[in-house]
């Protein structure tokens, strides 16, 4: 990134996954190197099990705390039917990172609709940066399946050229709570080498 | 002191009520406002508590005020509907220590009932507004918020949005000055609000205004920023935000930090040195307005609508014609709207309201979420408190449904605004059958603890107020105050039955405490027994996350999410679905 850009990561999951802890170590981490942050998450109703989005957004001054269709230089989904949803706010060759767990939507639970079987398929074939992982596995590997957020940091951490793997993990340890320090390092490591 | 911190907007809104001294809130919870409170509480300095409404809450806050304290009160857009009878009367009587009154609005409504802007309040109430932009100005304008209550007497509001109550930026933070309890003084002509005293006061409002007019026009909380001049743009709050993503320094800004009363010659002045003027304001076109009866030609509703949150993109596309590029992905993506929980306590009560067909008048909670497939039971939600008194009216002109009508309120809510629907069930001779599900929290917005729960906010322990006594008290006769398990629904569906049809009011506090309370129990486990499944897809009806078909086409459970709470295995048919340990 030059000096003057505003970088924008954005982090889509399920309600309940954790996304709102992912962005906080990002936002952090940003901050640690004196970037302006801003931020905008989702509380309430949506929490209960919906799609949930929250944005990074940093850089020398940052005007807007949301980001917009084709805006966003990274992705990180940590579902695979919320990466297909926020696909259009990818800038073109922009990152998507995404666990390849599934969590069926209320819509195919009760039989409307089926869960689509070729969306990993389909995000190969767009202008975009794809890396896939299961997260969900790598969590409990870890010792808690809560740690998707940090494995996909961890993740993150190989392919970005924002951040240092040291800038993130240092985050990581300020973020977190501390009882759940040992399982999110694990977690992180995991992620990393995945 | 100088620390940089990472605040949500929210937080910093708490940590200004901290640095600048304020020593009492009163609240009542309300998404977007819920955390400001959360986090004022969480400062020993600072006495915090959950009021049992926002007309309580205000109220409260108006004593410590009187009394000669910095006191606060937050509450979500409707919350001030509920508010609003103190909020006017507060107007008058100006104020003793200084007063801020913080609403969120939720344009988008991302979690709300209806969108509401609340700047018509002040102006309603004749009390000036702030609005910030971001979490910088969250924490400052509170600080300022209080100066100018004091400096002008007056109660002041703080208007926020769903994006700056929930985004997070850069403060910097600053230690507390304790601000010395201003004298109370026996001042009956100034606090007791009777005619002859209330025309006097009315005067001194209405000087008031004037007074903090042309400090509007003076003061550095309204900013202009000159770029180019071919367009200039006046705005305030989250909407800024939005205008300088999309513009850039391709627009001049008049960012207004008070957005009432509305500095008329500074807006006059801008306007002059720009080309074109355009008004950028969510919801309603206050400011728009304003500049029109000021003779300043602008853009605005024009271009923009009137509803829902704005963006830069939108800003883009509509005043600069310019489309996002962007990827959209070939497929069909299901909607993944939000659901009750695994475990929640209200699965199994919709599940026998929808069996029974039953007219259910909702309320305002989690448990509105019994409106939606595949429990679709609720029929109507208004606002807070309305169940009870919608299911009173519908019953005395259809008086042959009160059989088959019912009410729904949460605990928190019953405490909010449904103890007076009760009484005006019992005093005018209802029949009604109001049930209150009890799930232990005020659950919606995020566990906070209410008058029922045995716990204040700052965690000290106190007496549960159980709604069946408030019931009793209310004239309901203790025979027809039934309490019953949700999950065990034979038993529900036969209480329903008989409160039914017993022709006066009755009540059934439906029991269990919320499954994401971290004491219930989730050490269980339920499994279907391939076997054993005939496939009936019992359990399928209660519309549970965590189970669903399998690729054999019988319904499996995802060992995740199950809390093991069982409804599943009661619905089953085919006595298929049994539980170990998890």
């Amino acid at each position: 990134m030059s000096n003057n850009q505003t970088v924008s990561i954005m982090i889509a999951g399920v309600g309940g996954q954790g996304t709102l802890l992912a962005s906080r170590v990002l936002g952090n981490a940003a901050m640690k190197k004196d970037f302006d942050v801003k931020m905008s998450e989702v509380h309430g109703m949506a929490q209960r099990g919906g799609s949930v989005v929250t944005y990074v957004r940093f850089g020398k001054e940052v005007a807007s705390p949301v980001i917009d269709r084709g805006q966003a230089d990274v992705l990180l989904s940590f579902e695979q039917l919320e990466a297909a949803r926020y696909l259009p706010f990818v800038r073109h060759g922009g990152l998507l990172i995404t666990n390849t767990q599934k969590i069926n939507p209320m819509t195919v639970v009760s039989g409307a609709v089926k869960y689509p079987a070729d969306i990993l398929d389909k995000l190969a074939q767009v202008p975009v940066r794809l890396e896939t992982l299961d997260a969900l596995s790598l969590a409990r590997e870890a010792g808690n399946e809560k740690a998707v957020n940090i494995v996909l940091i961890g993740r993150f951490a190989k392919c970005c050229d924002l951040f240092t793997p040291e800038e993130l993990l240092e985050s990581v340890k300020v973020t977190v709570p501390a009882k759940l320090l040992d399982i999110n390092l694990k977690a992180f490591e995991y992620g990393y080498r995945a | 002191m100088d620390k940089k911190q990472i605040m949500l907007g929210n937080e910093a809104v708490a940590r200004g009520l901290y640095e600048a001294g304020c020593s009492f809130v009163s609240s009542y919870p309300g998404t977007p406002s819920t955390e400001i409170t959360e986090n004022a509480a969480a400062y020993e300095e600072i006495y915090a508590e959950w009021a049992s409404n926002e007309k309580v809450a205000l109220e409260c806050a108006l004593g410590a005020s009187l009394a000669g304290a910095r006191s606060f009160c937050g509450m979500k857009h409707v919350g001030l509907n509920v508010a609003a009878d103190p909020l006017f009367i507060s107007s008058y009587i100006g104020i003793n220590g200084g007063i801020v009154i913080a609403v969120a609005d939720d344009p988008g409504m991302h979690s709300s009932q209806n969108e509401q802007d609340s700047r018509h309040y002040a102006i309603a109430a004749k009390i000036p507004m702030l609005e910030p932009a971001d979490s910088s100005e969250c924490l400052s304008y509170t600080k300022l918020a209080y100066e100018l209550s004091e400096q002008f007497e007056t109660p002041v509001l703080l208007r926020l949005s769903t994006r700056v109550s929930h985004s997070q930026s850069i403060v910097s933070l600053s230690e507390r000055s304790e601000v010395p309890m201003k004298e109370y003084v026996k001042d009956p002509a100034r606090y007791v609000m009777m005619p002859g005293n209330a025309r006097v006061r009315h005067t001194v409002v209405e000087k008031r205004l004037q007074a903090i007019e042309q400090y509007a026009d003076t003061s550095a909380v309204n900013r202009v920023e000159m770029h180019d001049t071919s367009i200039g743009i006046i705005t305030a709050g989250i909407a800024y935000c939005y205008a300088k993503e999309a513009f850039g320094n391709h627009a001049s800004y008049l960012k207004l930090g008070m957005v009432y009363p509305l500095p008329s010659k500074l807006i006059q002045s801008f306007a002059k040195k720009v080309d074109r003027v355009i008004v950028i304001e969510e919801l309603d076109d206050i400011i728009e307005t304003a500049c029109k009866k000021l003779g300043i030609q602008t853009d605005g509703k024009n271009l923009l609508s009137l509803c829902s949150e704005y963006s830069a993109d939108l800003l883009k596309e509509k005043l600069l014609g310019q489309s996002p590029v962007f990827t959209p992905y070939d497929g069909s993506v299901p909607n993944r709207p939000p659901v009750m929980c695994p475990g929640c306590p209200h699965r199994g009560l919709f599940y026998t309201l929808k069996k029974m067909k039953l007219t259910v008048c909702g309320d305002i909670g989690c448990y509105t979420l019994g409106a939606v497939p595949p429990l679709g039971a609720i029929d109507s939600t208004f606002c807070m408190g309305a169940s009870v008194t919608t299911l009173h009216g519908f019953t005395k002109v259809r008086p042959e449904n009160a059989n088959k009508t019912v009410a729904v309120i949460g605990d928190s809510t019953f405490m909010h605004s449904g103890i007076t629907g009760l009484v005006n069930i019992t005093y005018n001779k209802g029949i009604s059958t109001v049930l209150i599900l009890d799930n232990s929290i005020t659950g919606m917005t995020g566990h906070q603890h209410n008058p029922c729960t045995g716990f204040t906010l700052k965690g000290e322990a106190v007496t549960g107020i159980l709604p069946e006594k408030i019931c009793e008290a209310a004239g309901v006769d203790p025979d027809h105050i039934r309490i019953t398990d949700p999950n065990n629904v034979k038993k529900l569906e036969a209480i329903l039955k008989e409160e039914l049809a017993y022709p006066a009011p009755s009540v059934i506090i439906v029991r269990r405490p919320c499954a994401l309370l971290k004491y219930v129990k989730k050490d269980k486990l339920c499994i279907i027994n391939k076997d054993a499944c005939r496939n009936c897809k019992s359990c399928m009806a209660i519309g549970c996350p965590a189970i669903s078909m399998s690729a054999d086409g019988k319904p499996e459970v995802n060992s995740t999410l199950c809390t093991g709470c069982e409804l599943c295995a009661r619905m089953c048919r085919c006595n298929a679905i049994e539980t170990k340990a998890k």
